[in-house]
């Protein structure tokens, strides 16, 4: 069956891509894996406040941008791969910007329960476990911000072209990747651990 | 050809503009010239890491000594520990993956080259960083310099309260750092291995090596990621003032060796599997037959590391885990024989009726095999958890993890530098010096390591700075130093022997021990794009093939 695979046209063109992105996405599952184990078995333990049902809200308008963005993204790359480059980027940049939205709306949250609420990263094991983790996803989509405008710049400039649509396709793995993380942690930090 | 014969010459060691050689190793991209920059740099580091442990065996020659402070013998076993693990074991097997592995696939290259590069300088940069503590952590603060957290560095010991400064924030980035690099060089032995084959080379047909290199891969992927979460949170504890490792606010020491050993048992694998994919390539190329049973052996690699990832608690007995627990990992640990026993009897029986060649390559690996079936037994007493309450953080464990990874790796290390060297160099190590090399650090070991499990059945615990003279420790501690000296004069012949080989040695030709892999069908040192042509392979053994077209391997497999 691997003979097959190794040597069928189309197929041979250039998975190294994939398999590498797909290596680079289990591993940061794993990393993720262990915030997200490390805040299950902090949920209560807490040895004083806020704790989190006081505090947490659920992040519904963040939750539909992130989740949205990983639409227009596909559409992006689809728009890529038939040539019409500049369909490509306008969705591209609508990424962007509901990615941008999502940390503004990740900003504000926290500000609130800084300044209101007095939560920080030592008040308690809440604060410790909520802010590394909700931190190392927002500091992802931070990375996959930058990446994105690097490219979508590189298209204004007139460099990308459709012979590029499997590396932005790899780009648009990671930001699914970024996403589907969203969905573990808004379930365990704001269904399960509230 | 000038670009072969620059190449061979820069390869060979004789002199170049040096402005221009060191140019070209510091930018190359090329795989081979990347395995012998991280070989060269994992050597470097085992002779530091083992002069660390000189001094440590000079202080514990003696009873109530007083050569080196405590301070400094903390510090030394920790550097020792950390070096030898992550600035040794893991380089080198990432070296000599990288160097043969495209060679076995035919392929001209690893799959992303740069980022290949990328991750060697992440590697040295992080063992730098780690020895730069020496000047750098005595800082602000004059709190000492090295780290002296032990290898594992348990918490709360690790915390701000116990380990002011910033020694433990250098050994905190200094694995961070050389950890990214591995996982970035595995992904690129994964995606390599599953999509740079060359024709005919489907996943059944793979040298050996490349299969248990590529279940070492997928393990390095997934377990080191952990470590870094456990160093991210550990920086966050030292730095933001959070608590995941701090008591007092509810959290918990026990979680950073969870995460730790759920990386730290694995990466006993990581090192391991790795000589045993050397063995695999040296012990049939040295008795004339096939590797016996490659199917069970692809199985058993799978196994052992599919087994790895549920057996970490296994180090953990000793903190009072619940009964479950206990037998749960003392179950899943003892599992773990099973594929191991299924390799030792495949490699047996490569051997049995086998015309076998003692050449030095295959000395070393007979060798680890009867070391590291004394490694393997010695692992089943301490994974039954009564046992190990017992055992537990005394010398009869440090000799455990000796036989493995000095009596196992390190001899298949061994054995695999003479068995490439040709192929990287073009000429050979001399055979006489290869003895020699072989017989003083088979001597020196077993009596430096066998010793350790007496000592340790006396209860003598690890990292004890001195003991009292009447407890009987005293001989035995002097055994060990003794072995010692054995073991310096055997890097010091092999280092002897790699320097005087690469001006005099013998001219090695294309395949010197008449071999079955892809590397051997090459140049001796290989041109930069490795083949002219890419092969086509219809065996397990594509030489044997073409030097028996009479009888291909095909027909039987």
């Amino acid at each position: 069956m691997t003979a097959q695979t190794t040597v069928a046209p189309g197929f041979s063109k250039s998975p190294k891509g994939r398999v590498g992105m797909l290596g680079m996405i289990a591993s940061e599952s794993t990393f993720f894996g262990c915030f997200l184990v490390v805040y299950l078995f902090y949920i209560g333990r807490s040895l004083n406040g806020p704790y989190p049902g006081e505090v947490l809200e659920l992040p519904i308008a963040a939750t539909v941008c992130l989740l949205s963005s990983s639409i227009t993204i596909w559409l992006a790359t689809r728009a890529l791969s038939r040539d019409r480059t500049n369909v490509f980027g306008l969705w591209f940049l609508a990424t962007i910007v509901l990615g941008a939205l999502f940390l503004v709306a990740t900003a504000q949250e926290w500000s609130g329960l800084i300044y209101e609420h007095g939560l920080t990263i030592r008040t308690n094991l809440f604060g410790t476990t909520f802010y590394s983790l909700v931190g190392a996803h927002a500091a992802h989509v931070t990375i996959g911000i930058v990446l994105m405008t690097l490219v979508l710049v590189l298209s204004l400039l007139g460099y990308v072209h459709v012979r590029d649509s499997e590396r932005v396709e790899m780009l648009s793995w990671y930001w699914h990747f970024v996403d589907a993380v969203w969905i573990a942690v808004f379930t365990v930090v704001y269904v399960v651990g509230r | 050809m000038t670009v072969i014969d620059s190449e061979a010459v820069a390869i060979g060691g004789v002199r170049q503009g040096w402005l221009d050689a060191l140019h070209g190793w510091v930018t190359t991209v090329d795989h081979k010239r990347i395995g012998i920059l991280y070989v060269g740099s994992a050597l470097f580091f085992m002779v530091i890491g083992g002069v660390e442990i000189s001094i440590i065996r000079l202080q514990l020659a003696q009873a109530e000594a007083h050569l080196i402070s405590p301070q400094t013998f903390n510090r030394l076993f920790t550097m020792h520990g950390t070096t030898m693990i992550f600035l040794f074991g893991m380089p080198m097997l990432f070296g000599i993956a990288n160097f043969v592995i495209p060679l076995m696939l035919g392929a001209r290259d690893l799959a992303f080259p740069r980022l290949n590069a990328f991750g060697f300088w992440l590697f040295l940069f992080g063992g730098f960083l780690l020895y730069y503590s020496y000047l750098g952590a005595e800082g602000l603060y004059g709190a000492g310099s090295a780290p002296d957290i032990g290898w594992f560095a348990y918490a709360p010991l690790t915390s701000k309260t116990f380990s002011p400064g910033n020694s433990t924030d250098y050994w905190i980035l200094a694995i961070l750092v050389s950890g990214f690099g591995s996982m970035l060089t595995s992904v690129n032995l994964i995606a390599t291995t599953l999509t740079m084959r060359c024709k005919g080379m489907t996943l059944m047909r793979m040298p050996m090596m490349v299969w248990i290199m590529l279940v070492v891969s997928v393990l390095v992927v997934l377990v080191i990621p952990p470590l870094t979460a456990a160093q991210v949170m550990l920086l966050l504890d030292r730095f933001l003032g959070a608590h995941f490792f701090d008591a007092q606010a509810g959290g918990s020491a026990l979680l950073w060796q969870h995460l730790f050993w759920f990386f730290g048992h694995p990466e006993v694998y990581i090192l391991m599997l790795p000589g045993f994919a050397y063995a695999s390539e040296i012990i049939p190329v040295f008795s004339r037959k096939v590797l016996f049973g490659y199917p069970a052996m692809v199985a058993a690699t799978v196994g052992i590391g599919v087994l790895s990832l549920g057996v970490w608690a296994h180090h953990m007995f000793a903190v009072g885990l619940s009964r479950d627990l206990n037998i749960f990992f003392t179950g899943s640990t003892l599992l773990v024989a099973v594929p191991t026993g299924i390799k030792i009897f495949n490699w047996l029986g490569t051997i049995y009726g086998g015309k076998i060649r003692f050449d030095t390559p295959m000395l070393f690996c007979l060798a680890f095999l009867a070391q590291f079936v004394v490694a393997g037994l010695t692992g089943v007493i301490l994974a039954i958890a009564p046992l190990d309450w017992q055992l537990s953080d005394s010398y009869f464990v440090v000799a455990h993890f000796h036989y493995v990874i000095v009596g196992g790796l390190l001899f298949t290390i061994f054995g695999a530098i003479y068995y490439w060297f040709p192929k990287v160099t073009g000429r050979r190590l001399s055979e006489t010096l290869g003895r020699w090399n072989f017989w003083l650090l088979v001597i020196g070991f077993q009596i430096t390591f066998t010793t350790m499990h007496v000592q340790g059945l006396l209860g003598m615990p690890r990292r004890i700075y001195t003991y009292p003279a009447d407890r009987g420790w005293e001989i035995w501690n002097q055994a060990t130093s003794v072995g010692v000296v054995f073991q310096i004069a055997a890097v010091a012949i092999f280092a002897f022997n790699v320097w005087r080989s690469l001006r005099k040695g013998q001219i090695a030709g294309d395949d010197p021990w008449d071999a079955w892999t892809l590397e051997w069908s090459t140049t001796s040192p290989p041109p930069s794009y490795n083949f002219e042509t890419i092969p086509e392979v219809q065996s397990r053994r594509p030489l044997w093939d073409l030097k028996h077209p009479d009888d291909p391997d095909g027909i039987h497999e």
